[in-house]
C-alpha cells in the first residue's frame, strides 16, 4: 500500500472544487423548477444563446440561400417576402447572409475564450507557482496591459493575411495577460492555505498540488471569465472586420456585412441594421449569461 | 511624499519599456518576411530590399533593438513608408479630433454615469435600478459602429439635424465644431458609461452599509446631502480607477467611432496605415496610445494620494 492514498482520500474530501461542484450540483437537484426563479437572467440568456446557436449552426434549414450568390438584378431591395432581410449592393440576400454570418462570430468567440483560458492558465499557474519565474512574466504581461486591446490586435492584423485563423490569434493574444493576472493572484492567495500546507507535507510534488488543489478553485471565475471573453472577442472580431483588417471578405460575418453597407447607410439602412442586431443580441446574451453565472456560481 | 511619488514615477519606466520592446517585437514575432510583408503580394525584391534597409532589418536582431530603443527615448518614432513624413509629426497632426473626441465622451459619460450609478445604488433591488443595470450591459454589448449608424440615420438621415459625418475644428466656429462631435460622443460614451454606472453601483453599495451612512440618514440629513456629500466621496475611488482603466476601451472604441463619421483623428491613421501596411505608423500609434494610458494612470494613483489621506505607498 502506497502512503499516497490516504493523501487522496483527504484531498477528494477537501479539494475546494469537489466541493464548489457538490453544492452546484445539490443546488441544481433540489430546485430544478426554482432556477429560473432565482436566476431568471441567467435562464433567459441562455434560452437567447442556445436559439442563436440553433439558428446559425442549422443555417441552411431556415430558407436561407447561398449567401455568397449574386443577384446583379435583385441589388438594394428594400425588406421583403422574398428578402426577409433585403439585399446588398450585389443583389446577395442579407438574411441569409446574416444567418450565415453568425456562425463565424460564434466560432470565433468560444475559440478565443477557450484558446485564452488554456494559455493563460498554464502561464498563471506557472508564474504563480515559481517564484523566480514570477517578476520577469508578470513584467512581460503588465506590458502587454498596457496596449489597449483593439490596437494591439489591429498590429497584430496589419503583419498577418486576413483570415479567420489570424483573427482568433489577433484577439487571443491581448487577452492572456488578464487570464494569467486572474490565475496568478488565486495562485498566490491559495498556496498560503493550510490544505497545500498539508498536501505538500505528506509528499505531493507541484504538478499534483496545481491540477488537484488549485485548478478546482480557479473553475468557477474561470469560466465567468471566459464568458466574458467570449462576448468581448465577438465584438472585437466585428471590429476588426469592419475595419477591414478581420475575416476576409469572401466569407459573411457580421463586420463584414456591415462593412459592405456602410456606403448605403442613407439608400439600404437594413444592410448594417440586421447584422448589427443580430451581433448586438448576441454579444448581450453572452453577457447576460456571465452575469448570471458569476451570481450563480458566487464569483467575487 | 515626495519619495512616493518618485516611487511611483518610476515604477512606469519598466512598463513603458516593456511596451516599447513589444512594438518592436511584433514586427519580428510574426511568421514570415517582415519587409516582404510590408511590401505587399506584387512587390519586386528591390522595392522589398528597401523596405527592409529603411526600417533597419539588415542588421543584427540586438543592434535593432539598441537603435529602436535609443529613438524611442529620444522621441524618434521613425519615418512613414507611404507619407515619407516623419510619424510624430503625422499623430501631431491627426490628434486634435482624436483628444476633442474622447474628453467630449469621457465628461459626457462620467455627468450621466456617476448620477445614475448612486441612484441605482441608492434603490438596489428596484426597478429603476434593474433598468440601470440593464442598460448598462447592453451598453457593453452594443456594437460601437453600429450605434454609430443607428444615430445617424435617426438623427443625420431621417430627422437631418445633425450632420452625416466629418470635422470641423474649433477655427470654423464652436457651434460646427460641437455640432459634428454630438454624434461621435454619444456613440463613443455608451460603453464607458455602462462601464462607470456599474462601477458607481458597485462602490456606492458598499459605502452605503456603513454606519456613518446609516448615522447621517438617522440625524435627518436629506437624502442627496448623504449621497452626494457623504457616501459618494468615500466611494468615488474604484469610480476614479475605472475611469482611468477604461481609457482603453474608449480609445479602442475611438478607432472604430472615428471611422464611421470619418473623423481625421488617430484612429483613422491608425487604419489607413494597417491598410497600406505602413507599419512604423502603427508602431508609433500604439506607443503613443499606450503611452497616455500608462500616464493617465499614473495621475490617477497620485491623485489618490491627494483625495484619500489613507493612502500611502
Amino acid at each position: 500500500m502506497s502512503p499516497s492514498t490516504p493523501a487522496s482520500a483527504t484531498e477528494a474530501a477537501v479539494a475546494p472544487g469537489a466541493l464548489a461542484a457538490r453544492a452546484v450540483a445539490g443546488a441544481d437537484t433540489a430546485g430544478r423548477r426554482n432556477l429560473f426563479r432565482r436566476h431568471p437572467t441567467l435562464v433567459g440568456g441562455v434560452a437567447c444563446l442556445a436559439l442563436i446557436l440553433i439558428i446559425g449552426v442549422a443555417a441552411p434549414l431556415w430558407g436561407t440561400v447561398d449567401p455568397t450568390s449574386l443577384r446583379p438584378i435583385a441589388r438594394l431591395r428594400a425588406p421583403a417576402a422574398e428578402h426577409w432581410f433585403g439585399t446588398d449592393q450585389y443583389g446577395r440576400d442579407i438574411y441569409s447572409r446574416t444567418l450565415y454570418g453568425g456562425r463565424i462570430s460564434l466560432l470565433v468567440g468560444v475559440i478565443v475564450a477557450l484558446a485564452s483560458l488554456v494559455l493563460g492558465v498554464g502561464i498563471g499557474l506557472v508564474t504563480g507557482y515559481y517564484r523566480r519565474l514570477d517578476a520577469a512574466v508578470m513584467r512581460v504581461m503588465d506590458g502587454l496591459m498596457a496596449i489597449p486591446a483593439i490596437l494591439l490586435a489591429l498590429a497584430l492584423m496589419a503583419l498577418m493575411r486576413t483570415s479567420v485563423r489570424n483573427v482568433i490569434i489577433a484577439l487571443v493574444v491581448p487577452e492572456i495577460p488578464r487570464v494569467v493576472r486572474l490565475v496568478r493572484a488565486s495562485v498566490l492567495s491559495l498556496r498560503e492555505q493550510t490544505m497545500v500546507e498539508g498536501a505538500r507535507a505528506l509528499g505531493a510534488r507541484t504538478p499534483r498540488i496545481l491540477g488537484l488543489y488549485i485548478l478546482p478553485a480557479l473553475v468557477a471565475p474561470l469560466i465567468v471569465q471566459g464568458t466574458y471573453i467570449c462576448a468581448s472577442a465577438i465584438l472585437f472580431e466585428a471590429y476588426l472586420s469592419f475595419l477591414g483588417a478581420g475575416t476576409p471578405p469572401d466569407i459573411p460575418s457580421w463586420g463584414n456585412i456591415m462593412a459592405e453597407g456602410r456606403a448605403y447607410v442613407q439608400r439600404a439602412f437594413w444592410i448594417i441594421l440586421f447584422p448589427g442586431a443580430f451581433l448586438a443580441a448576441t454579444v448581450l446574451a453572452v453577457n447576460v449569461v456571465g452575469d448570471g453565472l458569476r451570481d450563480l456560481l458566487k464569483v467575487r | 511624499m515626495l519619495p512616493l511619488i518618485a516611487r511611483r514615477v518610476l515604477a512606469t519606466i519598466p512598463v513603458m519599456g516593456v511596451v516599447a520592446l513589444t512594438v518592436f517585437a511584433l514586427l519580428h514575432l510574426t511568421p514570415g518576411d517582415p519587409a516582404a510583408i510590408i511590401a505587399g503580394d506584387y512587390a519586386a525584391p528591390q522595392d522589398i530590399a528597401k523596405i527592409r534597409s529603411a526600417l533597419g532589418l539588415d542588421k543584427p536582431l540586438l543592434t535593432q533593438v539598441g537603435v529602436w530603443l535609443g529613438n524611442v527615448v529620444r522621441g524618434d518614432l521613425g519615418t512613414s513608408i507611404y507619407s515619407g513624413l516623419p510619424v510624430t509629426t503625422l499623430i501631431a497632426q491627426r490628434v486634435g479630433p482624436t483628444i476633442a473626441l474622447t474628453l467630449f465622451a469621457m465628461v459626457f459619460s462620467v455627468a450621466v454615469a456617476v448620477p445614475l450609478g448612486v441612484w441605482a445604488a441608492w434603490r438596489q433591488g428596484s426597478w429603476i435600478d434593474r433598468l440601470i443595470m440593464l442598460l448598462s450591459v447592453s451598453g457593453f454589448s452594443m456594437p460601437v459602429f453600429w450605434l454609430g449608424f443607428l444615430l445617424v440615420w435617426v438623427f443625420a438621415i431621417q430627422l437631418s439635424v445633425l450632420p452625416v459625418q466629418g470635422y470641423q475644428p474649433m477655427a470654423a466656429g464652436p457651434w460646427q465644431f460641437l455640432r459634428h462631435l454630438i454624434l461621435p460622443a454619444l456613440t463613443l460614451s455608451l460603453v464607458y458609461m455602462a462601464l462607470i454606472a456599474r462601477m458607481t453601483r458597485a462602490s456606492m453599495l458598499g459605502v452605503l452599509k456603513e454606519d456613518y451612512v446609516r448615522t447621517a440618514f438617522a440625524k435627518g440629513l436629506a437624502p442627496q446631502r448623504v449621497l452626494l456629500g457623504h457616501a459618494l466621496k468615500a466611494a468615488s475611488l474604484p469610480v476614479v480607477t475605472i475611469i482611468g482603466l477604461g481609457f482603453a476601451l474608449l480609445i479602442g472604441g475611438a478607432v472604430v467611432t472615428e471611422s464611421v463619421f470619418a473623423l481625421p483623428g488617430i484612429g483613422r491613421l491608425t487604419v489607413d496605415a494597417i491598410v497600406r501596411r505602413d507599419y512604423p505608423v502603427i508602431q508609433g500609434v500604439v506607443l503613443i496610445i499606450s503611452g497616455v494610458y500608462v500616464l493617465l494612470n499614473l495621475v490617477i494613483d497620485l491623485l489618490y494620494v491627494a483625495l484619500d489621506p489613507r493612502i500611502r505607498y
